[in-house]
């Protein structure tokens, strides 16, 4: 397995690692049995996102897709992060091995449960402008954690 | 530009291979390259390499020369030890085969391969230091028990097995004996007679011999099936024309070994205990996984709380710093290793894991950069880490 040079520049040198102490969106993904959490920071003004920051506990690619995620999404507005695509993460990172392709889903889920969570603290209903976040209980376990398995 | 430094902390990987033993095996390329079974002088040479590499195979775990049977690798002397005493036994209706959960896949997956056969196998559990139940081991055997096969060391916590009692177990109630012994051999004593043990499987690049070379010890007048037909190479047990230089390079490197053992050993406990000291103090929330004391002299293994184990490799890696971990990050699959599982450990204890394998070319310097540098990359992990507390 070998990681891209884009991935381990993320990996050695995250960009925007930290908590923001006055989020108003928080979002994370993912679970300790799996090896993966993603915990992420969100500063929203005038639905555009400020500041992002990320948490992660998680393998070279875990930390290299939640550091390219947040580069993807900072500064944009609401709507547009909302089109944040696994692909496009693995793309911007020059791929990710096929074992790894899970990361970069837990990354676009990590983004899009911030952005739930933003829209719930205004006591908007996320779920028909997102859709699942992997954070309903009905697709836990059954997303596609293991479809990317070799 | 200094070159970065490298402080190779692998051992239980593979090893680097010991200039002796690469120059007693160039000549095999390409002076000494004759078939060993061929009646000219020039393929005599080989033949007499290979019966001197056979004698110092043998010394190391008190065994005859007659009794060594080389093979292409350690998974491949498991095989032939599982497969080859299986198969038969097959015709008597004796069909059951008992081995331990927390092997290494080499013998795990041919024992799953064999039930696929339709022969049954024992998996034994083992204590949270990684000991194998001889209780439970001595009550899986049974009427139709051909083999118990446990390994003499593990490999990825260091523990050493009671195997002069599982020989003891075995012997009593009539039972073949095999172990894996790929790491045990060399960097502990181990002796057939006295221990019992009908078959050993070893590995040349576990004690700074080549890769892709390795040798099974097959007790007299056992007869297995043979797993490789061919030519009938090695008394009919493993056909296929014999790799005479890797074979010399097994032979120079066991009999290195035999020869310093006592004293490689105490280096090593002294490194050891050093590493495993040193890092239980400067690192919190930090534990070691398998046995305290009885393991393998170069051994170290730990868990770490709220940090990843391949994160943790690759940022070692950039500081220089070779070592392995049983994340299920690092197994290409979604599960942290079996023999983690096996001694109970939690899944997100599992994640966390480090293995620090000392050897013959590691020096007290070596101990001192991994002491100074962990600390600093963990603490580096968990700054980043949503689920650590500290
Ligand atoms: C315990 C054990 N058994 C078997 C093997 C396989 O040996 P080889 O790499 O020579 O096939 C290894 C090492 O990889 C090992 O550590």
């Amino acid at each position: 397995m070998l990681y891209s040079e884009k991935v381990m520049d993320h990996f050695a040198n995250p960009r925007n690692v930290g908590e923001i102490p006055d989020a108003n969106a928080i979002g994370e993904v993912g679970n300790l049995k799996c090896g993966d959490i993603m915990k992420i920071y969100m500063k929203i003004e005038d639905d555009v996102i400020k500041d992002v920051k990320f948490q992660t506990f998680g393998c070279g690619a875990a930390v290299a897709t939640s550091s390219m995620a947040t580069e993807m999404v900072k500064g944009k507005s609401v709507k547009d992060a909302m089109k944040l695509t696994n692909a496009a993460v693995m793309e911007a990172l020059d791929g990710l091995p096929p074992v790894k392709v899970h990361c970069s889903v837990l990354a676009e889920e990590a983004i899009k449960s911030a952005l739930a969570n933003y829209y719930k603290n205004q006591g908007i209903d996320p779920t028909p402008i997102i859709g699942c976040t992997g954070e309903c209980e009905h697709c836990h376990g059954e997303h596609d954690h293991t479809t990317d398995k070799e | 530009m200094a070159e970065p430094r490298l402080v190779y902390a692998d051992n239980a990987a593979t090893t680097r291979v010991d200039p002796r033993v690469l120059e007693k095996m160039l000549p095999f390329f390409s002076v000494d390259y004759g078939n060993a079974s061929t009646l000219y002088k020039l393929g005599q040479r080989s033949h007499a390499a290979l019966e001197e590499a056979r004698k110092n195979v043998a010394a190391v775990i008190g065994a005859k020369p007659g009794e060594i049977f080389f093979t292409g690798s350690g998974t491949e002397a498991d095989n032939m030890a599982l497969r080859g005493m299986m198969h038969s036994k097959q015709a008597k209706g004796r069909k059951h085969l008992i081995t331990t959960t927390f092997e290494h896949p080499a013998v795990l997956q041919t024992a799953r391969a064999l039930e696929k056969e339709g022969f049954r196998v024992t998996y034994v559990p083992v204590d949270r230091t990684g000991t194998v139940d001889l209780q439970a081991l001595e009550d899986a055997i049974c009427e139709d028990t051909v083999l118990v096969s446990v390994m003499a060391a593990n490999n990825e916590i260091g523990t050493i097995q009671p195997i002069a009692e599982i020989g003891r177990i075995c012997r009593s109630k009539g039972v073949y004996f095999h172990t894996d012994a790929v790491q045990a051999y060399g960097h502990m004593p181990l002796n057939v007679d006295e221990m019992n043990i009908d078959m050993l499987s070893l590995s040349a690049h576990k004690i700074c011999g080549p890769k892709g070379v390795g040798a099974i010890y097959i007790r007299s007048g056992l007869m297995l099936d043979p797993v490789i037909t061919g030519g009938g190479q090695e008394k009919n047990r493993r056909s296929g024309t014999e790799n005479v230089p890797g074979i010399v390079g097994l032979g120079e490197a066991a009999r290195i070994k035999l020869e310093g053992m006592e004293q490689e050993n105490e280096r090593l406990r002294k490194m050891q205990r050093r590493l495993i000291d040193g890092v239980l103090s400067s690192v919190p929330e930090c534990a070691l996984t398998g046995h305290p004391e009885n393991r393998l002299p170069g051994s170290c293994s730990f868990t770490f709380t709220a940090v990843e184990g391949e994160s943790l490799v690759l940022l070692l890696d950039m500081k220089g710093i070779c070592a392995s971990t049983g994340s299920a990050c690092s197994t290409g699959s979604l599960d942290p290793s079996h023999v983690l599982m096996a001694i109970g450990l939690s899944h997100e204890t599992s994640h966390g894991s480090l293995r620090l394998s000392l050897g013959e070319f590691n020096t007290e310097e070596d101990v001192d950069y991994i002491l100074q540098e962990l600390p600093g990359v963990v603490a580096r992990l968990r700054a980043m880490s949503p689920v650590w507390k500290g």
